[in-house]
């Protein structure tokens, strides 16, 4: 060799493994974002510019109070890794397009904007930053925010706008909810299936459509960006939990079957779009499979017991927040009975060896 | 069995089988080697020449009285012009002989085909030989032939799934050294009495796979079999391939031969069937060149202990600066701090990086989003370990069961927030292991 030959004695030490995948946070994020996007859109055909001033307001707002936050306590500002831009939107679809009928009766004009950013107010500074940030708020921001502003601006939170499609030939220009109805022990002028499941129905501005959360939830598990778990055991403990009251109770009001309760209830308020983007929230659901399912079950039996057995009509942003806080009861139990192949197929054998 | 997943989580890390078309090139040798006297698990050898002497081709330069060893072979001619101590790519110290080549590359006249009769002197001329486990782990491959268990070992499963991305060097061994694999695993079974053998070899190697079946089908061969396995990292690990061809569980600390199998890299058996004919002990090594530093990524065939900067030098020299170099694949290679290291036993390939594909990516919070939960091959809770490390709690990493983790980085490479999990991982079997010494 030439005695001029570069010798490199500085080079990178570092544990291996020395390729990482190009998905990281940020992009997970905005794959959520593309999620909710048929949602969105939906929310937009049918609500109009309302929707569009609530998802853009909320955004904005979950993003300002995420960077203030960090730079006020001068911490390393995350805003770009996009979560606070998903707990905004998450945030604006669960609310009603409501922006003119509160001055209605009394308020202020710009009270449902503000409202909004109260909305996001809490859910980024108080539920997520107080508790240390991205990965470690123990339960699910928008949800929070969304139940603060049903228990503070009840009235606000109970006007529910009708849909463009509706409003054809119509007076009011609000409408019960199918839960709505339901509450009131009376389905008669309650839409049909068919329209709650495209969504020409009254209701928060992301869940009506159901089609649409449903092309959201292929994007999500195709892409693997969340396991399938959490949303099939949720709507399926909806749907067992309704079909197997009514059928005891002798079908729903007006003589309906057993089996149009159950669609009726998971076609209906929050079920879909919370099983699909509230609940799966990576850091306030299980880490374990088996967490998971006994997470996506509590999540659906909380849910139908509020609904049929508690004055609210609607249960799905508490039976989320319930086991938010379960969570690491959850985990630590599926930890106990079902971590590592080894430890599983030990007891396997073990319990094999007992039989025989 | 039918209803039964017969599959370990896997990932797909990528393949970048650049190389895997490139047939092998032989170097020329270098104008000095520098052979390492620690090139297997166990206790490094002592030198038995001295500065001055002149050494022979496959001449025994090193051996040790320890039991846990292999003897060091010289793999130029030439005169040794000093015993050195240097730093290692361990970052430990290590005694090297440094041998300038005459270039006459002259035989040592000893080295002659091992005359073998019965299991005992199979696995003394294996020790001889020098062999150690070349997938990587370079543990003595001898004492892999000589399992306290003779009798209820049935099965020996060769591996050459190649599953670390980068790397070619065991297709195409496969695919050059093909007769000298089936002959090194005819002998292993003719002498500890095996019925059967599989060959793991990845689907991402067809061509290696139909050149395996067909010479089995050609020489009437009827107790070797290939088995396919999904391209799919890690499926190389040995704990994994034993899962996928018996449907076996082999825990951390379970030997292979516990379960009635052998495991062993296909490029060692390739070594012993060639070994077993001409006697040559282990004194080369081929391994893949590549990554986007390099000019020519090639696989080549080097002498132990040439350089690594020389063997890029014979790959056409550095495109770029280089900021990583890498002895092994990328998911569980070492990364060397200097191009000066000389090529040791195990190493199957040399991956030179330049500063953009070195590039380490910022850490961020955890999302706790379970990737590493489900990548890992034995559903083992990374991000529990990582929490556990750092608060010191060396019950809970305990009771994860951290020292069923093999360190294969699926973990580290799903990880969306890019932590380190496998190097935590690693961290917190040394604080378990020291727990343990420290007799609590």
């Amino acid at each position: 060799m030439a005695s001029n030959t570069k010798y490199y004695d500085n080079l990178t030490v570092s544990s291996s493994p020395h390729l990482v995948t190009s998905l990281d946070t940020t992009k997970t994020m905005l794959y959520v974002v593309a999620a909710l996007c048929p949602a969105a859109i939906m929310s937009i055909v049918y609500f109009g510019i309302p929707a569009v001033v609530i998802i853009a307001v909320c955004m904005a707002s979950c993003a300002f109070f995420e960077w203030a936050y960090e730079k006020i306590l001068n911490k390393p500002v995350t805003v770009r890794d996009g979560s606070a831009l998903v707990t905004g939107l998450i945030l604006a679809l669960n609310l009603p397009a409501n922006l003119t009928h509160l001055s209605e009766i009394g308020y202020p004009i710009f009270m449902p904007i503000l409202i909004c950013i109260i909305g996001s107010f809490v859910a980024i500074v108080i539920v997520k930053q107080l508790f240390g940030g991205m990965g470690r708020n123990f339960a699910n921001p928008a949800i929070v925010g969304r139940i603060t502003l049903f228990l503070s601006f009840t009235a606000w939170m109970s006007l529910w706008p009708l849909t463009n499609f509706q409003k054809a030939g119509v007076d009011a220009v609000t409408g019960a909810t199918p839960l709505g109805y339901l509450a009131d022990g009376s389905l008669e002028g309650a839409p049909s299936l068919l329209n709650m499941f495209t969504g020409n129905i009254g209701g928060a501005m992301g869940e009506t459509c159901a089609i649409a959360i449903l092309i959201g939830a292929i994007i999500l598990i195709a892409l693997k960006i969340i396991s399938p778990i959490i949303p099939v055991c949720f709507v399926c403990t909806v749907f067992l939990f309704a079909l197997i009251y009514y059928a005891v109770t002798g079908g729903g009001p007006e003589g309906q079957s057993a089996l149009y309760m159950a669609c009726f209830h998971v076609c209906a308020g929050g079920v879909m779009f919370g099983a699909v983007f509230c609940a799966t929230d990576y850091v306030t659901s299980p880490i374990m499979p088996m967490g998971k399912v006994m997470f996506g079950i509590g999540c659906g039996l909380v849910t139908m017991i509020i609904r049929l057995f508690c004055s609210y009509p609607e249960g799905v942003s508490f039976a989320i927040l319930f086991m938010n806080i379960a969570t690491p009861l959850l985990d630590s139990f599926a930890e106990d009975k079902f971590y590592g192949i080894s430890k599983r197929k030990k007891e396997a054998a073990a319990a094999e060896a007992k039989k025989a | 069995m039918f209803f039964k997943s017969r599959h370990l989580n896997s990932i797909n890390a990528g393949h970048h089988k650049h190389t895997a078309g490139c047939a092998t090139e032989i170097m020329p040798v270098p104008a000095t080697v520098r052979i390492s006297m620690s090139q297997n698990i166990g206790a490094p050898c002592k030198p038995l020449v001295k500065k001055g002497d002149t050494v022979l081709v496959g001449q025994k330069i090193g051996d040790t009285d320890a039991f846990l060893h292999v003897p060091i072979h010289a793999s130029v001619s030439g005169k040794v012009t000093g015993i050195e101590t240097e730093r290692n790519a361990m970052g430990g110290m290590d005694t090297m002989v440094v041998i300038e080549s005459d270039g006459q590359q002259a035989m040592d006249p000893e080295i002659k085909p091992p005359v073998i009769t019965n299991h005992k002197e199979f696995v003394a001329a294996v020790k001889e030989s020098g062999l150690v486990g070349l997938g990587g782990a370079s543990f003595p491959t001898w004492l892999k032939f000589d399992p306290k268990n003779k009798d209820g070992v049935k099965t020996l499963i060769i591996n050459g799934a190649e599953c670390e991305p980068f790397i070619t060097s065991d297709h195409r061994t496969m695919l050059e050294d093909a007769q000298n694999v089936i002959d090194g695993a005819l002998a292993v079974m003719k002498y500890l009495e095996l019925d059967d053998c599989y060959i793991g070899i990845e689907d991402n190697k067809p061509d290696a796979i139909d050149n395996f079946d067909n010479m089995f089908a050609k020489q009437g061969i009827n107790n070797m079999y290939t088995f396919p396995l999904k391209a799919s990292y890690p499926k190389g690990a040995e704990r994994v391939l034993i899962y996928e061809v018996l449907g076996k569980t082999c825990d951390a600390g379970v030997l292979p031969a516990d379960l009635g199998c052998i495991v062993s890299n296909v490029t060692s058996i390739a070594f012993l069937g060639q070994y077993l004919k001409d006697g040559i002990p282990l004194i080369s090594k081929r391994m893949t060149v590549d990554g986007d530093a390099v000019a020519e990524p090639k696989n080549i065939v080097a002498p132990i202990g040439t350089d690594i900067h020389d063997v890029v030098e014979f790959c056409g020299g550095y495109r770029k600066p280089p900021k990583k170099i890498l002895m092994g694949g990328p998911m569980m290679g070492r990364a060397v701090f200097s191009d000066r290291l000389p090529i040791v036993k195990n190493n199957n390939a040399i991956l030179v990086f330049s500063k953009e594909q070195a590039w380490i990516p910022e850490e961020t919070a955890c999302i706790n989003c379970g990737r590493c939960h489900q990548a890992c091959p034995f559903e083992l809770l990374p991000t529990g370990f990582a929490d556990a490390y750092e608060m010191g709690d060396v019950e809970r990493l305990n009771d994860l069961q951290v020292m069923q983790c093999m360190e294969c980085g699926s973990c580290s490479f799903v990880c969306p927030a890019h932590r380190p999990l496998a190097f935590m991982n690693k961290l917190g079997k040394a604080m378990v292991r020291e727990a343990s010494s420290n007799g609590k």
